[in-house]
């Protein structure tokens, strides 16, 4: 998809692959692909719009929309924006790009939720509807996070998951040389929040990790997922200088046979 | 005079009353019709009228602290499942600081959200420039899917309250501090994007104000008619989508055109008024409002004064206009 766009992140959305997989695949969503609006859907927001390409090839491979279209990213007419757009594409519940601003906007969905089912005018099957909000380690650097983190815990919002892709890296360097994050599940437990720390290549733990977070009903959940940036393919794997940019031909071919084939990790290595 | 407005309005002893109190009334009003409709504010319940609709309706409000960025991404979600928020603060703050938000998370999805922004105007007074809302029209109506209105008292500020839950999609409108005159009636006619000509004495220039400035044009064409100016004075309560038709059909009948507003000449609703008319219509414009500065604390009406917006700076700039037609 990079590739073919020339332009966009790498490092991210490789890293975040998993947790997209153990969301729309491991059975922890309410969602409908062929009736992506339904009342009483889980809601997932991506706030750190950049990794959008494993959000849009998570939701085409769960069968949101055609595959073909994910070569559109990033081209004119495309469905597909470089950040993602409100409703542009059946799934795509938020806006997002400029850091900061997905966290307040899940609030927003889990007071609906919550206001709905209070007045029984939402139909609720076995539980409650979840909203997921996906942000950066990075991005936790605005302020407006913090804003929604001290709102969320105050309102006890347990209808509420967070997950932050803790890779630890951005553009101009390692989150702890840029501005210190940690210590990290430290600043959520003080504002009310459960904390739940997980392997983010290990997909049965973070499917744990989801369910665990759907029986707590004491506040809201953040799942702290550790991550490689660019896991999968070697060379970017741990290097910062991916976060930003899209392979180049050569590195493209590489990264997809590193990803697709044993065999090609295995040249890759010998090379 | 229309006689749809005030009788009373050129009494010594008008009624007086902030537009943000019509805020707060068309909000209980709207408690009451629309379950849909919630309030949200940045720890300033008391002062943008909002504490009577958070005693009924305690379930539809939400408290969000001084934290006007937040609140504006909360408000965007409630709009995206199906709410009706009005989020109210003091403009300087919201949509002042959260303009970033109110871009991205409220007007690239077009969401359903109303932004209500109190203390605007050097008439703010005592409080200083750092409280004087004077840029909030600019970076509101320069977002692609956004209503800017400025009601011209507080019965019009509940209409609009009433008018914008029926009208879906981002919008925004602002209030003044100070009590202001009560210039219409529960009759007088209002309609998001729709001017009313409210005083026509002839077509020597044509005043075009909103806020609660439309009244001192009002006066001032009063005196101006007196001293043999004949003017016409609309209330162009809508900054965005502005009405075409009526400022083409002023600039046709009187030639000449004066803007007034409580906010910088740049960017505002005169600026508006001057993009339509170059386009369509070119005729000399003279702009009253803040000339490119900030304010300071004072009583509203020596700000107003010293700052040029006052009755005898917008006679001065319908002269000047005027005379500008003429050669």
């Amino acid at each position: 998809m990079l590739l073919a766009a020339g332009s966009g992140h790498s490092a991210g959305p490789l890293g975040m692959a998993d947790v997209f997989t153990a969301l729309y695949f491991g059975e922890v969503l309410n969602c409908d692909p062929k009736d992506p609006w339904k009342e009483e859907r889980d809601r997932v927001l991506l706030s750190a719009g950049h990794i959008c390409p494993v959000w849009y090839a998570t939701l085409g491979n769960a069968g949101y929309f055609p595959k073909e279209e994910l070569l559109t990213l990033r081209k004119l007419g495309s469905r597909l924006q470089g950040h993602p757009h409100f409703r542009a594409l059946p799934g795509v519940e938020s806006t997002g790009g400029p850091l900061g601003q997905g966290m307040s906007q899940a609030i927003g969905h889990a007071l609906a939720i919550r206001m709905d089912v209070a007045a029984g005018k939402l139909p609720v099957g076995e539980r409650m509807p979840w909203v997921y909000c996906v942000l950066s380690d990075a991005e936790l650097q605005e302020g407006q996070n913090w804003e929604a983190i001290m709102f969320a815990g105050k309102n006890n919002l347990h209808n509420l998951t967070v997950v932050i892709d803790r890779n630890n890296i951005q553009i101009d360097g390692f989150t702890e040389d840029v501005m210190p994050l940690e210590p990290l599940a430290d600043k959520f437990k003080a504002f009310n929040w459960s904390v739940i720390e997980v392997d983010g290549h290990n997909v049965r733990e973070i499917v744990d990790a989801f369910n665990k977070a759907m029986a707590i009903f004491e506040n809201p959940t953040v799942i702290i997922a550790h991550t490689i940036p660019g896991k999968g393919v070697d060379f970017m794997g741990w290097k910062y200088e991916w976060h930003g940019k899209p392979p180049n031909k050569d590195e493209g071919e590489k990264a997809l046979s590193e990803l697709r084939t044993l065999q090609g990790k295995i040249q890759s290595e010998h090379q | 005079m229309s006689n749809l407005l005030n009788p009373k309005l050129f009494d010594q002893d008008v009624e007086q009353k902030p537009t943000r109190h019509g805020y707060g009334e068309g909000l209980l009003e709207l408690g009451e019709k629309n379950p849909n409709v919630v309030v949200l504010t940045g720890d300033l319940a008391e002062s943008t009228r909002v504490q009577e609709f958070s005693k009924k309706y305690p379930e539809r409000f939400f408290e969000c602290g001084v934290a006007e960025q937040n609140m504006t991404g909360i408000a965007a979600g409630l709009a995206a499942a199906g709410k009706i928020p009005f989020i109210s603060s003091y403009a300087v703050f919201s949509p002042g600081r959260a303009w970033d938000q109110v871009r991205v998370s409220v007007c690239y999805s077009n969401l359903n959200v109303k932004i209500a922004g109190a203390h605007t105007g050097v008439s703010v007074g005592p409080d200083g420039a750092t409280h004087q809302a004077l840029e909030d029209i600019a970076i509101m109506r320069v977002l692609p899917n956004m209503t800017v209105v400025v009601p011209c008292d507080a019965i019009e500020a509940k209409k609009c309250t009433l008018a914008f839950a029926d009208r879906p999609g981002p919008a925004y409108f602002r209030f003044a501090r100070e009590k202001t005159p009560i210039i219409t009636t529960a009759d007088t006619p209002f309609e998001i994007g729709k001017a009313e000509i409210y005083f026509e004495a002839g077509h020597d220039a044509a005043i075009v104000a909103c806020g609660s400035l439309v009244y001192q044009s009002l006066i001032a064409a009063k005196e101006l008619e007196t001293e043999g100016v004949k003017v016409t004075v609309v209330n162009n309560n809508t900054v965005k989508p502005m009405d075409v038709g009526m400022m083409m059909k002023v600039a046709r009948d009187c030639g000449a055109v004066v803007t007034i507003e409580e906010h910088q000449i740049m960017g505002g609703m005169g600026s508006a008024v001057a993009e339509v008319l170059v386009a369509n219509y070119p005729v000399p414009v003279e702009f009253v409002g803040m000339p490119n500065c900030f304010g300071e604390s004072g009583q509203p009406e020596e700000l107003l004064e010293k700052y040029g917006m006052s009755v005898k700076s917008i006679k001065e700039a319908v002269r000047k206009v005027w005379a500008r037609k003429q050669k």
